[in-house]
């Protein structure tokens, strides 16, 4: 007999809705099937009105990231068989407001992206080969530049829910990303826009995005090494990288 | 009504790059995208981006030139030469370009970038981000249109998120805007602008399974085909070797250029018993190498005869944990294999669209004020087969060069800011199509369409084609389009309608099906990604050319005609490796 995967699917149209509901939905499994895939099911053959962010559906992208089953995750990554036993919740992801669905408005997100200065800083005439740089000291961006900015870290950090000034787990480590490049000329700069009570200082090291992350990224650890950074910094010490 | 100089349609590597190029002259610009820029399917690429840099120790004899050799023998001679050759000696620049704005690449011991070998290439000159270079390249541009956006003047420097064009409106042969549907508000407005760079990606999606991300269908292509705007040698479509079975995932080609093998169900490294691969076994061009699997697998050699095996574990768990990890990965999630462990099941499926939007090699079309770059045009330096590691490369040499002039373009005007009529009567039209497919009485689904029409491309216009299949998929293509007409989006609220978008897409699925397939019903012989079962050699004397057709609005029907190819470095050759 054909398996039936459950789910319980967070709806809201805050400009025609007075408030959230959760509708239920029974999708005819296949092996393989993701969450992903279930949820185009839904769209194609039961609500076209459900809305969600997709695009690569391999895990790269960052778009379909949201809670599932109780945790931050990729839609496309988390196999749909969760849900052939107890029905599955999936809600938007938090702390960001709800456009409709599953899909929330991601400026708040980008607006603390943009404020880190997200960009290589070298402080010096780019040279006409390539900046050197030994494979130890590229090792160390190895798994920083795995971030997809799928805001899992963001929406599971509760300093994000009270403090919407919190530039979050995911442009901190992007902060460290650039702090730990050895071509990279502007820690200065860098610790100063995350070394306030909006920055690095407003972590609880809580461990939340740590745990959410889907790349394995361990933002608190990112954000703990800026604090180092950061106090040795304002403190008069010399920097250490 | 909204107005830029220059308006660029898509935000991936193409894109951005153009963006960047045309407010490096000081012109107005705005980049319109569906999808937030870091969600391009450009950050999908995983093995790397081709450059002559000479590197690798393996490496010091190479050149531009050789690059150019290796494009256009990958081409099967159907690249038009000089591009060809343009594109390589800007090649070593964009990678120095790349590592300035801070791009990641792997290193060499030296301090320099790394270059690994890869299908086709006399040497190696694929510089890499492990296997996640596209991604990390894709993220770099994005940091660099941050930088450019804060040190811009007010909207000098402007990305529309979510912005999702759906028409292009041209007037008496020159560009007046586009219009757009704003996803967040769910208003549709028209934008006017002077010049617009079309940079939208591949049409992977009117094939199923592809390794293309869901939002790379046929529609960027179709847009301007049905303004009116050619496209050339849209028969050409790339299947990639390695795709995951049964998703259709990409195994990147640096799985075999890193060394790793094919093999049957009896263990066998087949590909050394075909003469077109026997040499260079698995890092032949992916053409020979997808067509030699297939023919495995339908041969009854394939595992469960449904697969190939790709088996990397010889190269060691810490070469894979370097070099491959996001492929390691993808098969643990996807499929539940460690590949340190397990050879990959994979087999050939959609990857690139080598035709699309005719442009010359500064991504002008025919239109006035109307550019292409990148996977949605067609310069063409592919040819009949892309080698890997060049799509990166197309999409910042040519995104830069479409960039640049498109705002020459905008320098060299006089008179500004025309065509209010046009761009309102666009709109008008807009609004009452997406109002027929939202309150129209049709009984069809979009997905349903979409499925039907993926499955039947992948099996009559697929590896292998001849001309009584391609015939009945053109009576099934034009069959889909007659139910098409009767499809209804069953929701009419504007907001993020994502089913709308989707009706939209397949739509224009539907009219690239169409150019691909009558592309391969035309073209008598085998060249590069095309394979004739009924002409399976190359006939030069009759298709060394391109296809080109153009869609006559008037009267509702594909105007087919031919381009010569450029030659005059290399002449064309049996192509063995």
């Amino acid at each position: 007999m054909a398996k039936t995967a459950k789910f319980r699917i967070f709806r809201f149209d805050p400009e025609k809705d007075r408030d959230f509901r959760f509708q239920d939905f029974d999708v005819p499994y296949e092996p393989g099937m993701t969450i992903l895939n279930a949820l185009f099911y839904i769209q194609d053959n039961i609500d076209q009105s459900l809305c969600f962010r997709v695009s690569c559906r391999a895990g790269i992208c960052g778009s379909c990231a949201m809670h599932i089953d109780g945790k931050y995750r990729l839609a496309c990554e988390t196999q749909a068989s969760i849900a052939l036993g107890s029905r599955v919740t999936i809600r938007p992801l938090a702390h960001l407001p709800v456009v409709r669905d599953l899909v929330v408005d991601m400026a708040p997100f980008w607006a603390h992206y943009k404020k880190i200065q997200p960009y290589l800083q070298p402080g010096n005439p780019d040279p006409e080969r390539e900046r050197s740089q030994t494979p130890a000291d590229r090792s160390k961006l190895d798994i920083l530049i795995d971030c997809i900015l799928c805001a899992s870290c963001h929406a599971s950090c509760p300093m994000t829910a009270s403090d919407e000034a919190y530039l979050g787990p995911a442009a901190l480590v992007k902060t460290n990303r650039f702090a730990v490049d050895s071509r990279d000329s502007a820690l200065e700069q860098r610790l100063k826009i995350v070394g306030d009570e909006h920055g690095v200082f407003r972590c609880h090291t809580v461990f939340n995005c740590s745990l959410a992350c889907p790349k394995e990224i361990d933002p608190a650890g990112s954000i703990a090494n800026l604090k180092r950074m950061a106090t040795k910094h304002f403190l008069g010490k010399p920097e250490v990288r | 009504m909204i107005y830029h100089d220059v308006v660029v349609v898509g935000a991936g590597l193409a894109g951005l790059r153009a963006a960047i190029a045309v407010n490096q002259k000081n012109v107005n610009v705005a980049v319109l995208t569906k999808v937030h820029p870091v969600r391009s399917h450009s950050g999908a690429a995983q093995g790397g981006i081709n450059a002559a840099m000479g590197n690798n120790p393996r490496g010091g004899f190479d050149s531009v030139e050789k690059h150019a050799f290796d494009t256009i023998k990958g081409a099967d001679y159907l690249a038009d030469q000089p591009a060809a050759l343009k594109f390589t000696q800007a090649a070593p620049g964009v990678i120095l370009e790349l590592e300035h704005w801070g791009c990641p690449f792997s290193r060499m011991g030296d301090g320099r970038v790394a270059q690994r070998p890869f299908g086709g290439a006399g040497f190696p000159r694929t510089c890499y981000a492990a296997d996640k270079t596209g991604h990390v390249i894709l993220h770099t541009l994005y940091e660099q249109a941050v930088r450019y956006e804060h040190a811009s003047e007010r909207d000098n420097f402007k990305i529309y998120d979510e912005w999702m064009v759906t028409r292009l409106v041209i007037e008496e042969g020159k560009c007046r805007g586009v219009i757009a549907y704003h996803l967040a508000t769910g208003k549709v407005e028209a934008i006017m602008a002077e010049a617009v760079i079309f940079a939208t990606g591949g049409a992977g999606r009117v094939y199923l399974p592809t390794t293309n991300a869901v939002i790379s269908t046929g529609l960027g292509l179709a847009i301007p085909y049905w303004a009116g705007v050619p496209m050339k040698d849209m028969e050409f479509v790339q299947f990639h070797p390695t795709t995951i079975y049964p998703t259709g995932i990409l195994m990147t080609e640096g799985c075999r250029g890193e060394g790793g093998y094919l093999t049957n169900k009896d263990g066998e490294r087949f590909l050394k018993n075909y003469p077109d691969s026997a040499k260079a076994m698995e890092t032949a061009p992916r053409d020979i190498v997808a067509r030699n699997m297939q023919r495995e697998i339908n041969e009854g050699r394939g595992i469960d005869g449904m697969y190939i095996n790709l088996d990397i574990r010889h190269l060691g768990a810490e070469k894979i944990m370097e070099r491959l990890p996001g492929i390691r990965d993808i098969a643990m999630n996807f499929v539940g294999v460690d590949p340190i462990n397990q050879p990959i099941p994979v087999r050939p499926g959609q990857h690139y669209t080598m035709g699309g939007i005719d442009t010359d090699e500064n991504g002008a079309t025919c239109v006035e004020g109307f550019y292409a770059a990148g996977e949605c045009a067609c310069v063409s330096v592919h040819g009949a087969n892309r080698l890997g590691g060049n799509s990166l490369l197309e999409t910042l040499v040519f995104g830069k060069f479409a960039g640049e002039a498109a705002a020459d373009y905008v320098l060299s005007k006089s008179a500004l800011k025309k065509g209010d009529a046009a761009l309102k009567q666009g709109l008008d039209e807009e609004l009452a199509k997406f109002k027929r497919l939202t309150d129209g009485k049709g009984e069809e689904k979009a997905g349903t369409i979409r499925d039907e029409l993926g499955r039947l491309m992948a099996e009559k216009v697929g590896i292998f084609r001849k001309d009584e299949e391609l015939k009945e998929a053109f009576k099934q293509v034009k069959a889909l389009q007659k139910r098409f007409e009767s499809v209804r989006v069953g929701f009419s609220g504007m907001k993020f309608n994502q089913a709308l978008v989707m009706a939209l897409e397949v739509e224009g699925n539907l009219a690239m099906a169409e150019t691909i397939v009558y592309g391969a019903a035309v073209r008598k012989e085998s060249r590069g990604s095309h394979f004739r079962t009924d002409f399976p050699k190359r006939d030069d004397e009759n298709f060394l050319r391109h296809t080109v057709v153009t869609w006559d609005a008037a009267e509702k029907k594909m105007k087919p005609s031919w381009k010569p190819v450029i030659l005059g470095l290399f002449e064309p050759k049996e192509r063995k490796y």
